[in-house]
């Protein structure tokens, strides 16, 4: 299915949420050329003081939001995804390790990046930042979520890592739901036959798997997991509970994001089989997003067959 | 509050022997750390905390201090000696460097020591930093400075020039970076290792003003110290051509004890030297 015309881009989100942050007028913004694409712009344009421009230098404007946070301020940088992979360093030894509130926002994650190639697809960056003490690590799944988890942020007393997408997708909230939290999963959909835990734009995916599983018979939960640290266990484990079993659902690699930590949790806490949708170990290409999700296989499709394999497998341990 | 604190040309040279002292003892303690880069770096540290910087050792954490930013973080004795010569740390805070649950960490940092106003230990990242501080003070309309130290061997860091070029376009006047040339990094000579060439050349080129001066020459040193202070229009550098180990003879311009700590009679040797 192609990106709906309707609803937002969870970027858009994200500078919506910085307008409403403007209020506290300790809130920075700073940017490394890409304003236009991550929506910091939506701020330049109506606090351009508070906005400070780094050009395309992003361990630079790490260290100087670090500076900022240290001075009393609460930054906001934004680049893309993939190069806030640049400064992982900066973000770990200058932001993480000194506790400092820097809230670090990477759009265009995953995949969906146009047609820029693998060169700009982050497959890595909740791994990453997920591996450094003291972040927490988000990753909304449509627009409204994303402004409302942004506004989240300045509640935080450390470092954090949204990351945004650049395609529009449906709204899975309702504008003004004051109900989404950090650090706590969103029932979506209630089932009991398989617990499908999704992030980002592979929550719409997910949301169409649980139709196609409906219409065999199998019933779905399907969750927003937009904190992929700290991951909400308590969640996991009525779910272990209620489904016992789970798909993870992420556009990132399966290497060191929300299945993995869902793995980690599960294998030392409450052994449930989980199969995996993720991009495997390998790197992406040139293409549209509807034809990446299929050659990379992290499409709807993929979910159901990974639901299938993890409910044939709580039933034959 | 905080007043600079004006110190004589005896005092300070003084206060930087007694630092010298600190330096070695608390390597030799630790049979670890960095006194190369701390002993050329110490004489100008002293000047600045011992005129113009505004800081108050009865509250290190005062907000509207000036700022420090030891971006060379591994010369974190000559931080701590500074800071215990100032009476902020103790006795046995400096001689507990290094060791598990230590205020005076391998690497200088804010979460540990009261006073230290970076977590350093990675190269290249101090000016980035001391632009955000002095970016944030100019919004607060604060008339605080912000000064950080950088070594020669670290402007072959690429984020060091990223930071420079942001802070001549943003016009930062209120920073001022230290650059102590002392000539010498971890493997080797600067020269042998990426000869840098014209460090002042390349700031300038940035749109910096530069002085250079003799790092280890209190008066020169105060009277830069001082010139930097005052209301300039953009950033500015000093370029302090120092020795590496410098007051303890068979440490000076060796590479060996970049990161090498004097053992018994290298420490007896250096004490009797400074004495």
């Amino acid at each position: 299915m192609s990106a709906p015309s309707s609803g937002g881009a969870s970027r858009d989100g994200y500078g919506r949420g910085l307008l409403r942050a403007a209020d506290d007028q300790r809130v920075v913004v700073l940017e490394a050329d890409l304003g236009k694409s991550t929506k910091s712009c939506n701020f330049r344009a109506e606090y351009p003081d508070r906005t400070i421009s780094l050009g395309i230098a992003e361990q630079n404007m790490m260290l100087v939001a670090a500076g900022m946070a240290a001075s009393g301020k609460i930054p906001f940088a934004s680049t893309f995804a993939i190069f806030s992979e640049r400064g992982f360093e900066q973000v770990r030894n200058g932001i993480a390790r000194p506790g400092l509130a820097v809230h670090i926002c990477g759009s265009h994650g995953g995949i969906h990046t146009g047609t820029d190639g693998s060169s700009a697809q982050s497959i890595e960056d909740l791994a990453i930042f997920r591996s450094i003490p003291k972040m927490t690590v988000i990753h909304p799944c449509d627009d409204v979520s994303a402004e409302e988890l942004t506004v989240q942020l300045m509640g935080l007393e450390g470092p954090s890592y949204m990351r945004t997408a650049r395609n529009k997708t449906r709204r899975i909230y309702e504008v003004g739901d004051e109900s989404i939290e950090i650090g706590k999963g969103r029932v979506l959909l209630e089932g009991s036959d398989v617990a499908i835990i999704a992030c980002g734009v592979m929550v719409e995916q997910a949301l169409d798997a649980a139709d196609a599983l409906s219409e065999e018979g199998i019933m779905a939960t399907v969750v927003d997991m937009h904190t992929i640290k700290p991951l909400d266990t308590e969640l996991i484990d009525k779910l272990s509970d209620s489904c016992g079993c789970f798909v993870s659902a992420e556009d990132h690699s399966v290497i060191g994001g929300l299945g993995s930590s869902l793995a980690e949790w599960l294998s030392s806490n409450r052994p449930t089989p989980l199969e995996m949708v993720g991009v495997q170990d390998r790197f992406g290409e040139s293409g549209g997003s509807d034809e990446l999700l299929q050659a990379l296989e992290i499409s709807a499709i993929e979910i159901s067959s990974a639901a299938h394999r993890a409910i044939s497998r709580k039933n034959s341990p | 509050m905080g007043s600079p604190r004006r110190m004589s040309k005896e005092h300070l040279i003084e206060m930087a022997r007694l630092c010298r002292i600190d330096i070695l003892r608390m390597t030799h303690a630790a049979g670890a750390g960095h006194p190369g880069g701390s002993l050329s770096a110490i004489d100008t540290m002293v000047a600045l905390y011992g005129t113009v910087l505004r800081f108050d050792e009865s509250d290190p954490q005062w907000e509207d201090r000036d700022r420090f930013v030891m971006s060379k973080g591994h010369a974190s004795p000559a931080m701590y000696a500074l800071l215990h010569q100032l009476g902020v740390l103790n006795e046995s805070d400096i001689m507990s460097f290094r060791k598990l649950g230590s205020p005076c960490q391998g690497h200088v940092d804010m979460g540990w020591t009261d006073g230290v106003d970076f977590s350093a230990g990675s190269l290249g990242m101090g000016m980035s930093f001391g632009l955000g501080c002095a970016i944030a003070a100019r919004m607060d309309e604060s008339n605080r400075n912000v000064w950080v130290m950088i070594g020669d061997g670290e402007t072959q860091e690429g984020q060091v020039w990223e930071a420079a070029m942001a802070a001549s376009f943003h016009k930062a006047s209120n920073l001022k970076v230290l650059v102590d040339r002392n000539r010498i990094q971890n493997d080797d000579f600067v020269e042998v290792q990426m000869e840098i060439g014209d460090i002042a050349g390349k700031f300038e080129s940035f749109g910096w003003e530069v002085r250079e001066i003799d790092g280890h020459e209190m008066d020169e040193v105060v009277e830069a110290i001082e010139w930097a202070n005052g209301g300039q229009s953009g950033p500015i550098a000093i370029i302090a051509h120092t020795t590496k180990g410098k007051g303890v003879s068979f440490m000076e311009d060796n590479p060996a004890f970049h990161g090498k700590a004097p053992d018994d009679s290298e420490l007896a040797a250096a004490l009797e030297e400074l004495s």
